[in-house]
């Protein structure tokens, strides 16, 4: 056998747990310098500013009653907001890309498991995207402590930040999902953007409002926690409201239950969502040809 | 002889109703330089991207060096280069980085990937472009930086996919030049072409294909012969001096030369009766003959006919 001194021999590949840290590396460098990590930037910072704007200028009542209120109202919706963003900006392409833009064919015929390449590249996307939560993070704090100073900080807000790194673990493992499903980066993104920002949102309303059932099928409905963790008191996990008709009849009137999710089953629904959809994803992409 | 091989056992790949391979079996060993041809569609991209796990054959096995490239791939592919296709890189990465990436993923010591790279990066001639990025560069500088990859760590079996498609004539010669260097260096080299004079530069052997199934392999020079209408094979012979018409009518009366033409002032070809063998006897009556032989190879054209004859019935 011919001797190869840059090999030395061929056990000297490294194992699968250095070429994930290797995958991890490079895809984080090729994120970090990419057009859509200055964008998703501008759109945080954006957003921050607009909050900053709008609670210095008008300086809502309700916001202002107690520095729970204020994290709330800033956190609770923009920062799951950001996650989402975050999840499809990363992850919507992150593996269907390998095969539409060909990036696949330079690294698949190299001795490396493609549950490595998948691993490394998720792992990328998560470091990519805390980056970009963390900096709203930071402006959110920022501000709170400009009016309530760093002894107004809350508990449940760092309860909050926790649930919101969870939150993206989840939708970045159902992102990397999609991406695996579909060859298409175009087909992926889409599916990920309309099911996370409509339908997600639509069903669990109707599931919920109409049929009366908790859906705690949903990565939205488990990610509530962010937001209500933020609440004083928690709100309650069932509320039942009746609409009667215009004439004030009290019969046939129609009822809207409201559901949320305690933070128990919260946490256990994204971990589920995370489990099944990392290990469906990786399966797929191990199967998927590059045809 | 090396141990280096690569074998295609009873190897298919059916896609819905459409047969891209049917039990091909080829076992290619040693160090030389195949060509794998064959028309479009007729397989040869299917076999190369089994070989490098990138698709899973529908039944039968691919070993590298004896080992099964599905059941454990990275010992397989652990002193394999690959191209296939023409891969896009990472953008945002400078070749550098890109090169880097491919190192730590095979395995290279730290201690010597620097080194590494600089000399995969001066054979492609891209030193100056080392940390360009790559969203920066033309098709041609990125098809350079794909075959810098796959020769990085000196690998042992090279797979080649077209890999002189996207470059300009100046790099297509360059890296001809780079494959024979490998050839040299104890390489085992599978290589697909459409193009038949860069394989009859090249390569030793050739592998011919066609609905997936295989349909001769051999040394260029048995091949030709096997599939000429009257058994012959043809050599093109270059020289340092011009020969003159007394000398081509020296080389006619050697046994077994059918015919004698000349190309130009310092090449001409050859037609011999016979294989191989006949080859190598002619060489040796005209190294004798000391009229300064300096190239000695299958010509081209010969295995154009070949190619027509063998797949004539392929649209």
């Amino acid at each position: 056998m011919a001797k190869n001194p840059e090999f030395g021999n061929r056990n000297t590949v490294p194992n699968s747990f250095s070429q994930t840290f290797t995958m991890l590396k490079y895809s984080f460098l090729e994120y970090i310098r990419s057009r859509r990590f200055f964008v998703l930037l501008i759109i945080a910072v954006a957003v921050g500013a607009i909050l900053t704007g709008v609670m210095g200028y008008f300086r809502p009542q309700g916001s202002f009653a107690s520095p729970l209120a204020f994290y709330s109202d800033w956190w609770g919706e923009s920062g799951t907001f950001m996650i989402i963003l975050s999840a499809i900006f990363f992850g919507g392409d992150a593996i269907s890309g390998e095969f539409q833009n060909k990036t696949g064919y330079f690294i698949v015929g190299n001795p490396i498991r493609r549950s490595a390449i998948y691993v490394g590249k998720w792992l990328a996307a998560l470091t990519a995207s805390l980056a970009i939560l963390a900096v709203f993070a930071l402006m959110t704090i920022g501000n709170g402590v400009y009016y309530f100073g760093a002894s107004g900080l809350p508990y449940q807000f760092v309860e909050s930040l926790l649930f919101s790194v969870l939150y993206m673990v989840s939708a970045l493992g159902l992102t990397f999902f999609f991406s695996a499903m579909f060859k298409s980066s175009t087909v992926a993104i889409l599916t990920t953007v309309i099911l996370l920002l409509f339908v997600f949102s639509l069903v669990q309303t109707l599931v919920a409002g109409l049929a009366h059932v908790q859906p705690w099928f949903i990565i939205t409905y488990g990610a509530q926690i962010i937001g209500n963790v933020l609440m004083n008191p928690y709100p309650s996990p069932v509320t039942t409201r009746g609409f009667t008709s215009a004439s004030g009849g009290g019969t046939g009137g129609l009822a809207l239950t409201t559901y949320n999710a305690t933070i128990p089953q919260g946490i256990t629904i994204l971990l589920v969502y995370f489990a099944v959809t990392i290990i469906a994803g990786l399966v797929m992409f191990e199967r998927k040809e590059f045809t | 002889m090396t141990g280096h091989t690569l074998q295609a056992a009873n190897l298919s790949k059916e896609y819905g109703h459409f047969t891209a391979l049917s039990k091909l079996n080829l076992k290619l060993e040693g160090s030389k330089c195949i060509g794998f041809l064959g028309p479009n569609g007729a397989g040869k991209t299917t076999t190369l991207k089994i070989f490098t796990d990138m698709i899973r054959p529908t039944s039968g096995e691919a070993f590298i060096n004896g080992i099964n490239v599905h059941f454990d791939k990275k010992k397989a592919l652990a002193s394999v280069g690959t191209l296939i296709e023409t891969p896009e890189i990472y953008g945002s990465l400078t070749a550098r980085e890109a090169l880097s990436m491919i190192a730590e993923i095979k395995g290279i010591p730290k201690s010597v990937v620097k080194k590494s790279i600089l000399k995969v990066i001066e054979r492609v001639k891209m030193k100056e472009w080392l940390d360009k990025k790559i969203k920066n560069m033309s098709k041609g500088m990125k098809q350079r930086i794909n075959i810098a990859a796959a020769i990085l760590g000196n690998p042992d079996v090279i797979i080649l996919d077209e890999p002189t498609s996207g470059l300009d004539p100046r790099g297509m010669s360059e890296v001809r030049s780079i494959i024979k260097d490998l050839k040299r260096e104890n390489r085992l080299i599978f290589m697909s072409s459409h193009l038949l004079s860069e394989v009859s530069e090249i390569c030793d052997e050739v592998a011919m294909i066609d609905h997936g199934k295989l349909l001769a392999y051999g040394p260029i020079g048995e091949v030709v012969s096997k599939f000429s209408h009257d058994g012959a094979g043809e050599v093109e012979v270059s020289v340092l001096r011009p020969v003159g018409a007394a000398v081509l009518k020296r080389i006619r009366g050697i046994g077994g030369v059918g015919s004698v033409k000349r190309v130009d002032g310092r090449t001409f070809t050859v037609r011999t009766s016979g294989g191989i063998k006949e080859q190598e006897a002619l060489l040796s009556r005209l190294v004798k003959m000391k009229i300064g032989v300096i190239g000695f190879k299958p010509s081209s054209s010969a295995l154009e006919e070949t190619y027509l004859s063998v797949f004539k019935e392929t649209v």
